[in-house]
C-alpha cells in the first residue's frame, strides 16, 4: 500500500481503429479480476458500454483557450487575421456601430494560442477558456474505471487522456491493485503518446487486411520510440489466414511478441449488445480465444 | 465540392466509402481528388494503388534559442498556451513536441533570443489512381500532432470537380481540421452500440460546425433500426447502407475495392453517388 508497489500498466493499442481493442480490454477486465481500468479514447470513449459503470465522480475539463474578437472595439486592420498560424481569423465579422467593418474567429480552428490577442493594436481580442467536456471516476463490478467525455469538437484529447491515465495510476497505487488496464485511442498521435507514456506493455490489436497490418507496423513502431515491449493479438484472424501469418512474422521481426488469435465470432458483436463483455456471454469461440490471451498475458504479469 | 468521410468510431468503413466513392466518381466523367487524411493511420494508397508522381517532407516551425541572447526573463514561457517552454532561473528549456507552432514566443522574446527552425513533420505523397488523383498527408511516427500535416495535405490538393477527404476517426482536432471547411459531411456508421454512440458524437461535431450531413451504414442488417431513429431525430438523411458481407471483408482483406471485388456493390455506390449530387446541388 505505499506509492513504490509496482504497477503493471497494460495499454491495448492498434493504430487502425475499429480492430477490437474496446472488446478485448472489456474481457481483459472481466478476466483479470481487480484490475483498475482507464479509458484513454476520450474523443469516442466505448469502455464504459461494456461494463455499466456507475458514476462516482465527475470533474469537469477546460480543453485550453479559445479567442474572442469584441466587434465594437476591432478596428478592421487585419493584423490577427496575419499573425493567426492556423487560418482561424477571417475579416468577415460585422461591420460595427463605428461603420468599421471587423474581423472574425473561426472557433473550431482556433488553437488559443494567444497571439491574436498579444498583437491586437486594438486590444480587441480576449482569451476565455473552453468548455472541454469532464472525465470520470465510476466503479464497475470488475474495479474502478477512469474515463472521460471530451466534448466533440474540442482539442486537447492528449491532456485529457494524460489527466485520466495519471487519476488512474493514483487509485491503482492508492488500492495497491497491481494491474492497470489503458483502453487507448486509435492513431499514433497526441492521445495515444499520452497513454503509452510511462506503461509498462503494449497490447496492439490488429486485424488481418491490409489497413490491419500498415499501421499495426506504425504503433509497433511507436512503442519502439518509447521503449516499451509489445504483444500483438490478431482479431478476425481466420478471414484472411495467409495475412494473419504475415502479420505475425512481421511483429516478431520488429521485436513484439505475438500473444494470441481471436477468429472472427458473432458472438462479441451479440455481447455488445447485451452491453457484457464477451467472455460474460456464454461460451463461444471468441471468449475461449480470449481466456488463453488472458492465461498468455498473465503468465508474464506474474 | 468539398465532400469529408467521417464517422467517430474507427473502423466503420470510412477508407472503403470514400475510395469507392471516388472510384465509382470518376468512372462518371467526373475528376475526382482523394486526400487521405488520416495521417496517423492512413490506407487509402492500400485500395486505390497509386502511381506516386512526388513525394514531399511536411515541416513545421519550432523555436530555437540562441543561449547567448537568452536572459531567461520568462517572456516565452509565460506567453506559451501549451507548457511548451519552461524558464527556470539559469535555463530556458523547449519541449518541441508540445509546441503547436503559433510563433508566439519568438515575437515575444524581447532579446531577440529565439528564432523559428523548420523540423520534420510528415510526408505528403501525390500521385494518380487511374483518373483519380491521390494525396495522402502521413505524420512521423513520434510527432504528436497531426491538424498540421492534415492541413498541407489539403492545401496540395489539386482542384477537381470533387474533393474527397478520408477523415481520421473521432471527434477531436485532426477530425475537425479535417471536416471544417466542407461542403458536405458523409458519417459512416455501423449498426451497433459503440457505432451508435459515436455517430451522436460526430451528428453533434456537424451540428456545431453547421455542416450539412448525411449518414452511410455499413455492414447494415436487417432490424437494426436504431441507426434510422438516431437520423431521423437529427434530421439527417440516410445516404446509403452497404450490407453485412463476409464478402466484402474478405474483399477488403486482400487489399480489394469493394465496388470492383463485388459487381453488386457498384449499384450502392452509384446511387450514393447520385445521392450525393443530388443534396450538394439542392444546397447550392
Amino acid at each position: 500500500m505505499t506509492n513504490e508497489s509496482p504497477i503493471f500498466e497494460l495499454v491495448v493499442l492498434s493504430g487502425k481503429g475499429g480492430t477490437g481493442k474496446t472488446s478485448v480490454t472489456a474481457s481483459l477486465a472481466a478476466l483479470a479480476g481487480a484490475p483498475t481500468l482507464v479509458d484513454c479514447d476520450v474523443d469516442a470513449s466505448n469502455l464504459e458500454l461494456l461494463l455499466s459503470p456507475r458514476l462516482q465522480e465527475r470533474t469537469a475539463f477546460t480543453s485550453g483557450q479559445r479567442a474572442t474578437i469584441d466587434p465594437e472595439k476591432c478596428t478592421g486592420c487585419g493584423r490577427c487575421e496575419e499573425l493567426c498560424r492556423f487560418g482561424a481569423i477571417s475579416a468577415t465579422g460585422p461591420v460595427n456601430s463605428h461603420g468599421s467593418a471587423t474581423c472574425r474567429v473561426d472557433p473550431p480552428a482556433c488553437e488559443g494560442c494567444g497571439v491574436c490577442a498579444r498583437f491586437c493594436p486594438a486590444q480587441a481580442i480576449t482569451l476565455h477558456p473552453s468548455d472541454g467536456g469532464a472525465w470520470f471516476v465510476s466503479e464497475t463490478r470488475f474495479g474502478p474505471l477512469v474515463h472521460a467525455r471530451l466534448r466533440p469538437g474540442q482539442g486537447n484529447s492528449g491532456k485529457l487522456a494524460t489527466l485520466v491515465r495519471d487519476h488512474a495510476r493514483k487509485l491503482a497505487r492508492a488500492s495497491a491493485r497491481p494491474l492497470m488496464l489503458i483502453d487507448g485511442p486509435p492513431g499514433v498521435g497526441c492521445p495515444v503518446m499520452a497513454s503509452i507514456t510511462g506503461a509498462t506493455r503494449v497490447l496492439a490489436v490488429t486485424e488481418p487486411t491490409p489497413s490491419g497490418l500498415h499501421d499495426l507496423e506504425r504503433v509497433l513502431a511507436l512503442a519502439r520510440h518509447f521503449r516499451i515491449p509489445a504483444w500483438v493479438c490478431v482479431n478476425k484472424s481466420d478471414l484472411n489466414e495467409e495475412l494473419t501469418a504475415q502479420i505475425e512474422r512481421r511483429a516478431t521481426e520488429s521485436g513484439a511478441t505475438v500473444a494470441g488469435r481471436i477468429p472472427y465470432d458473432s458472438a462479441v458483436t451479440a455481447a455488445q449488445r447485451q452491453g457484457v463483455p464477451v467472455v460474460e456471454y456464454g461460451d463461444s469461440l471468441a471468449a475461449q480465444a480470449l481466456a488463453q490471451l488472458w492465461k498468455t498475458l498473465s503468465a508474464t504479469l506474474g | 465540392m468539398k465532400l469529408a468521410i467521417a464517422s467517430g468510431k474507427g473502423g466503420t468503413g470510412k477508407t472503403t466509402v470514400a475510395t469507392n466513392l471516388a472510384v465509382t466518381l470518376a468512372g462518371l466523367g467526373q475528376t475526382v481528388t482523394y486526400v487521405d487524411c488520416d495521417a496517423e493511420a492512413p490506407n487509402g494508397h492500400l485500395f486505390l494503388n497509386p502511381t506516386l508522381s512526388e513525394e514531399r517532407r511536411a515541416d513545421r516551425l519550432v523555436p530555437r534559442l540562441d543561449p547567448e541572447r537568452c536572459t531567461h526573463c520568462g517572456a516565452c514561457a509565460e506567453f506559451c498556451q501549451f507548457n511548451a517552454i519552461a524558464a527556470l532561473p539559469a535555463r530556458t528549456l523547449i519541449y518541441e513536441e508540445l509546441c503547436h507552432s503559433c510563433g508566439g514566443c519568438a515575437r515575444v522574446c524581447p532579446s531577440g533570443a529565439i528564432t523559428e527552425t523548420t523540423q520534420p513533420m510528415g510526408v505528403i505523397r501525390l500521385g494518380e489512381a487511374g483518373p483519380v488523383h491521390f494525396v495522402s498527408g502521413t505524420l512521423d511516427v513520434g510527432v504528436a500532432t497531426s491538424p498540421p500535416v492534415i492541413r498541407v495535405a489539403k492545401q496540395a490538393a489539386p482542384p477537381a470537380d470533387w474533393t474527397i477527404l478520408d477523415a481520421p476517426p473521432g471527434t477531436s482536432c485532426p477530425m475537425i481540421e479535417t471536416v471544417r471547411d466542407c461542403d458536405y459531411l458523409v458519417l459512416v456508421t455501423e449498426p451497433t452500440p459503440f457505432g451508435l454512440h459515436d455517430l451522436a458524437l460526430a451528428l453533434e461535431v456537424a451540428q456545431s460546425l453547421s455542416v450539412p450531413c448525411g449518414v452511410v451504414i455499413n455492414r447494415a442488417q436487417p432490424g437494426q433500426s436504431e441507426t434510422h431513429a438516431l437520423c431521423r431525430q437529427a434530421g439527417v438523411p440516410i445516404l446509403a447502407e452497404i450490407p453485412d458481407d463476409i464478402a466484402i471483408a474478405r474483399a477488403y482483406s486482400h487489399g480489394r475495392l469493394a465496388s470492383e471485388a463485388l459487381p453488386a456493390l457498384r449499384t450502392v455506390f452509384a446511387r450514393l453517388a447520385d445521392r450525393l449530387t443530388a443534396e450538394l446541388y439542392a444546397r447550392a
